[in-house]
């Protein structure tokens, strides 16, 4: 099969579903002349004219706030957060609004919007510029949330997201962009709410969610050379969450441990370890561990910013700690 | 398209030259007569009966903006109300029995049930899309059913309605702004009743105008006075053949008046006496009744007729809303996730 890049893979599932639907739009900012921030929509304005492509100004809430309004009139509008950080700007649109548009009419409104946004953690920008803050739209209700990890996963979720007749928060990681893997050229979508089984294993269960399904899998080779079988599971989507494959992986190998960029405290991990407390505490053998980051902002210097993100050596030390 | 006009009330000597016809000023009429017998039912049974619970911003004395703005707009045009908005509704045509039902809590209400007195502004068939209860967003939502209007090629418009204090959040420039350099059809209703809760506008804004700001966003602004609703329509009129000719969105100020609290149990000690006493003069029903009369559109019969006519529908409403059910809570799961 041939191989792209994670960049790519997201640029494509969008120009694909452009084509094939003229009700789908761009909104944010520098997305069109300038060719979007990260370059997934260079060429994009040529293509499909300003009509469809739409530069904005400085204005996350107006940003969010024009996605809903057209997609009350029938279109499919794709609006551009630039960085996460940018996101509670646009957070009363999106959980306000969106998310609840549905439920407060009784059904009759739907809004079908993704939110695409990326966070740049790992990359020296600073504590406003590298934040990821999934955990906080766990509590939304009516809202999608999406955290692709591969290639594969960036293009399937996202049509399958661009499809859905929910809004849609779609994360990227710009750590990943680059990062190539698999892509069929036929058509598929990758479904919400099924978590994949990355790599099996008897000993421990390893839940990891966007750029540390990577380095989970980078450790689980690593616990190999040293006898332990880690599995490795990628939820894909945080809402709807699909605790199910979780809670039988851990039934089987009897440990958890949870690893992603949030941070530990009301993490996204938080919410799975207390779901499988609830579900599978007498499966357990050991405590659960989560490999998540510290409580305080993120450090600008790179070596303090390396020190503060999770990773394989992190997950391999927390794995250490339970398979004795 | 940019510029500034200021609209005062007009007379009715002028109304025939200006295209007013009998039909609708009576149509008028009879809606801010509905509105108002409607709001009254609303404050009884709040307050005498406790039949409906929960916050209730009542429109007394804005009757004209509403009335106004839907007799300027075509039923094919849409409309995005506010938390203060069972007077945008019920001109909108929605029926009273629907948004009755909706304070009411019950399934048969706009939102059925799910909204409350904040929400009622739903019915997709009367193109009223829906009502936002945090001040100013739904002001950038307008702007994005413009931008969906304009890429249709549709020769539809959007009115969204906001009061005074909206006029104060970021929500307020984003969306203008936005409406502004995209050329979109979208007609900025700011409704300005002198209070955003308990802050008066003196005391929120430098200026002594709203509409002035339409000029800093590149786009025509229109000061009317909003007690009229022949110059309520007048200036909509404009705003909208604006907008219908591609030349963009335009920031009316409506001046007019709350007459009662903020909220329904709210008695406003904080405003000057004299300072009601002088709206309540302005009442726009009173003195449009009296203009209409006056000049012969309508007599003293009819208007008590139509008033009777309006008071049995909204006890009809009323016992349509007491006898309809509530969602079960089942059902509620299903509503969240399409």
């Amino acid at each position: 099969m041939r191989e792209i890049i994670y960049a790519e893979a997201i640029r494509e599932a969008l120009r694909e579903e452009m084509i094939k639907d003229p009700n789908v739009i761009l909104i944010g900012e520098d997305i069109g002349a300038y060719g979007g921030a990260f370059k997934i929509t260079d060429s994009f304005l040529k293509e499909f004219g300003p009509e469809r492509i739409r530069d904005t100004p400085i204005s996350e809430a107006a940003i969010a706030g024009a996605a809903i309004g057209a997609s009350l009139i029938g279109l499919r509008p794709i609006a551009e957060i630039m960085y996460m950080d940018f996101l509670p700007i646009a957070l009363e649109q999106i959980c306000n609004q969106a998310a609840k548009m549905r439920f407060m009419s009784g059904g009759q409104l739907k809004v079908p919007i993704v939110i695409r946004t990326q966070y740049s953690l790992g990359r020296a920008h600073g504590a406003q510029h590298s934040q990821y803050i999934p955990s906080w739209l766990l509590q939304v209700a009516g809202l999608r949330v999406a955290l692709p990890s591969t290639p594969y996963d960036a293009k399937g979720l996202l049509k399958t997201a661009m499809r859905d007749g929910n809004p849609v928060l779609y994360i990227e990681s710009s750590l990943l962009y680059r990062v190539k893997g698999q892509v069929p050229e036929e058509e598929y979508t990758v479904p919400f709410g099924k978590t994949d089984v990355k790599r099996e294993g008897r000993d421990i269960t390893v839940v990891a969610i966007s750029r540390m399904v990577r380095e989970a899998i980078a450790a689980a080779e690593i616990l190999r050379e040293q006898g332990i079988e880690a599995e490795v599971l990628d939820p894909r989507t945080i809402q709807p969450l699909d605790i199910d494959t979780i809670v039988d992986s851990v039934k089987k190998t009897g440990r958890l441990a949870i690893a992603e960029d949030d941070s530990k405290t009301g993490g996204v991990g938080a919410e799975i370890a207390a779901s499988i407390a609830e579900r599978a505490i007498d499966y357990l053998d050991a405590p659960i561990v989560r490999i998540a980051a510290p409580d305080i902002p993120i450090p600008f210097s790179p070596s303090l910013e390396q020190e503060y993100m999770p990773n394989k050596e992190k997950v391999v030390e927390a794995v250490k700690s339970l398979v004795k | 398209m940019s510029g500034l006009t200021e609209i005062k009330s007009i007379p009715a000597e002028d109304y025939a030259g200006l295209g007013f016809e009998k039909e609708r000023l009576v149509w008028m009429l009879k809606k801010m007569i509905e509105i108002r017998l409607f709001e009254e039912k609303v404050e009884e049974l709040y307050l005498m009966r406790g039949l409906i619970t929960g916050p209730a911003h009542l429109y007394f004395g804005e009757e004209a903006v509403a009335v106004g703005v839907m007799s300027a707009l075509d039923p094919s045009d849409y409309i995005i109300s506010g938390h203060r908005g069972h007077g945008h509704a019920l001109a909108k045509e929605i029926p009273a029995k629907l948004i009755m039902a909706e304070l009411f809590g019950k399934s048969t209400g706009t939102c059925k049930g799910l909204g409350g007195s904040m929400h009622v502004g739903i019915c997709l068939e009367k193109n009223s899309l829906f009502a936002s209860a945090i001040v100013g967003s739904g002001i950038p939502i307008a702007s994005g059913v413009g931008l969906a209007l304009k890429y249709k090629k549709s020769d539809r418009v959007v009115a969204v309605f906001f009061g005074d204090g909206a006029a104060n959040t970021g929500a307020f420039h984003e969306g203008i702004n936005l409406a502004a350099i995209w050329k979109l059809p979208v007609i900025f209703v700011c409704e300005n009743n002198k209070y955003a809760i308990g802050m008066k506008v003196e005391k929120a804004v430098a200026t002594n105008s709203l509409a002035i700001r339409a000029t800093a966003y590149g786009i025509h602004g229109i000061s009317v006075e909003g007690n009229d609703p022949v110059a309520v329509h007048k200036a909509t009129k404009e705003a909208i053949e604006i907008a219908r000719s591609g030349e963009g969105p335009a920031l009316i100020e409506y001046k007019t008046y709350r007459q009662k609290g903020h909220g329904v149990y709210d008695k406003a000690p904080y405003r000057p006496k004299e300072e009601v006493e002088e709206w309540l003069k302005k009442d726009p029903i009173t003195n449009f009744e009296k203009k209409l009369i006056a000049s012969g559109f309508i007599s003293e019969g009819e208007v008590a007729k139509l008033r009777s006519e309006i008071l049995s529908k909204i006890d009809e409403a009323v016992k349509f809303a007491q006898e309809s059910s509530v969602l079960s809570f089942q059902e509620l799961e299903k509503l969240v996730y399409a």
